[in-house]
């Protein structure tokens, strides 16, 4: 039974077309990845979903409400943890989250045992009274995802939910997602550009430029890609290439100075090739393949190269990282 | 439309912030003591006394609508701060309406505008005026009318207003102007025509001439009030209401 209907959903802004078309479902009780590079239009669906942005074409639904018709009874449905910390840094844990509860109008005499209960799971009970300017990151993500719990949500929306922390505390995140979404019941939509973090995912939708480009679990997704992938760097890599490409019928792409090539059984295919080529191999490694090699696949580009190239959003990112540093 | 939970929750927020915020109480105080004594005493030098009021005791209502004046745009720039720093969003997706907290940000920002107003009042012995307690709740009614009337003001600014760096031109170019042309330091009769002309708009006039009619009971101008009281009381409300009206639908468009 899908929890989240999305149906030939589409956004434009001026000329820019950031979400082309999409359609998917998300079953309950799934965890369900975005992963695409930045301006890919995550961000623009989760808006659009959360009913912060209203679609110029198609539909969505949560737990049956139009997103567009509906915002209020979408709203109670969902709970929502953004890219940037969106707590009160002048007031505590607990005053957060009472905030949070009244905007929710959640029952007097449930919320302070539900505060408990949250801060409980989050580990932050002992920091219940404490500002938030005091937190660090990793503390305030945890109190943002039990805020975003606060109030019994049946989807939770998390919006590169780990953008910024150090791979500890991001592990340390990931922990209390699960743990919770076993506790509560409840199905979780998330978008990042981690490739890590997406393994997590019960199911991911890989988007780019507006468009979804393939839809399935991790294991399938990485099926996309024929065997294991096989990093080589030779003395001359063309070359190399076109010897690949003549004895084994592979093509080998060339990419950060070296050569990357699938074959199946890889650890046993490196001495064929190894035997096979004239040119001097200076490194050769072997891996399984990634959910990045499957990005690289459909794209032919790799989801971090995006970063650095598309200006607009290394602005974003320099803009945040600014107000952090303010903060 | 309005859901009065989070109205209330969102003033709650406001009230505790602001008294967490020591120097911004503090701030509020020593602004006008300094106007008080130093302008005040400095000015009050070269202007006698005329109709039983002194200088001193004539720019006192003004003072008074000084404290509204910048309390209230403070508290309204909130909601660019709350932009800014991201927990506006946590109010845009909670299922209120837009109305909500607009409604919460003007109660808050008006009753902290009050609350200010009232702790100026402790400088009136120093200023040989005696006051009775109705007088003291004439003031209190109409600094709750004149705060609500600036704080809606401001928040229909810092709605429009996208960045902090708004926030200077808004004080030089908007609220030094509206302090300079109220009759807050000089009376309103005295000026010339062109100024005059723009202290007529000024909403912040009429406020301070209320507080003249309420302090400086029996004054005559120049140093007494120079408006009719119904008529400041009417314009600083009719004004009030255009002001939330315009602020809640911008916002309602803009967020």
């Amino acid at each position: 039974m899908p929890i989240i209907t999305v149906d030939n959903l589409s956004k434009k802004f001026k000329s820019l077309t950031a979400v082309d078309g999409i359609s998917f479902s998300v079953n309950e009780g799934e965890v369900f990845g975005f992963l695409g590079p930045n301006g890919a239009g995550k961000t623009t669906t989760i808006s659009i979903l959360c009913t912060l942005l209203s679609p110029t074409g198609g539909a969505a639904a949560i737990a049956g409400f139009d997103c567009a018709k509906s915002p209020d009874d979408v709203r109670r449905s969902i709970g929502l943890i953004f890219q940037d910390t969106t707590l009160d840094a002048g007031l505590t844990a607990y005053e957060n989250l009472k905030f949070h509860a009244y905007l929710y109008n959640l029952d007097h005499t449930l919320t302070e045992k539900r505060i408990d209960e949250m801060l409980t799971v989050v580990e932050l009970q002992g920091r219940k009274h404490d500002l938030i300017k005091n937190f660090s990151g990793g503390m305030k993500r945890r109190l943002e995802i039990a805020r975003g719990l606060l109030h019994y949500p049946r989807v939770l929306f998390l919006d590169e939910p780990t953008l910024g922390l150090d791979p500890q505390t991001r592990n340390t995140i990931w922990d209390f997602i699960n743990r919770l979404r076993k506790q509560e019941k409840i199905t979780v939509f998330m978008t990042t550009h981690y490739m890590e973090e997406a393994e997590n995912c019960d199911r991911i939708a890989i988007i780019d430029a507006g468009k979804i480009i393939a839809i399935d679990t991790p294991a399938r997704l990485k099926e996309m890609v024929h065997g294991d992938v096989i990093h080589l760097v030779t003395a001359d890599n063309p070359r190399a290439a076109g010897e690949i490409a003549e004895r084994f019928s592979i093509t080998a792409r060339e990419e950060n100075g070296g050569l990357v090539l699938e074959a199946e059984k890889g650890d046993e295919f490196i001495p064929r090739l190894l035997h096979a080529l004239t040119v001097r191999t200076l490194s050769v490694s072997l891996k399984k393949p990634t959910l990045n090699d499957v990005f690289l696949k459909l794209t032919g580009r790799t989801i971090r190269d995006d970063v650095l190239v598309d200006d607009k959003e290394t602005t974003r990112e320099f803009v945040r990282s600014h107000r952090r540093a303010q903060r | 439309m309005i859901q009065w939970r989070p109205v209330y929750v969102i003033c709650l927020r406001e009230f505790k912030k602001f008294f967490r915020e020591k120097s911004r109480l503090l701030g509020t105080l020593a602004r006008p003591v300094l106007w008080l004594f130093v302008v005040g005493n400095g000015m009050g030098s070269l202007i006698k006394p005329q109709a039983g009021f002194s200088y001193l005791q004539f720019i006192f209502p003004g003072m008074i609508g000084m404290t509204i004046l910048f309390s209230s745009i403070f508290s309204s720039i909130s909601i660019v701060w709350d932009r800014e720093f991201g927990f506006m969003k946590e109010m845009l997706v909670a299922p209120i309406s837009r109305m909500s907290i607009v409604i919460g940000k003007a109660i808050s920002g008006t009753l902290i505008s009050v609350a200010q107003a009232v702790i100026i009042l402790v400088l009136i012995p120093f200023l040989g005026i005696h006051i009775t307690l109705l007088q003291f709740f004439e003031v209190v009614a109409v600094a709750l009318l004149v705060s609500f009337c600036i704080t809606s003001l401001g928040i229909l600014i810092a709605v429009r207003l996208t960045s902090f760096d708004g926030f200077n031109i808004i004080m030089n170019f908007l609220v030094m102007p509206m302090l300079f042309l109220s009759g807050a330091m000089y009376p309103v009769t005295a000026m010339p025509p062109a100024l005059r002309h723009l202290t007529l708009i000024n909403p912040l006039t009429y406020g301070i001439d209320a507080f003249k009619h309420v302090l400086l009971r029996n004054g005559t101008p120049p140093l007494g009030p120079e408006f009719p009281i119904a008529v400041d009381l009417l314009v600083v409300a009719a004004i009030s209401i255009v002001m939330l009206t315009l602020a809640a639908l911008s916002f309602r468009r803009k967020e």
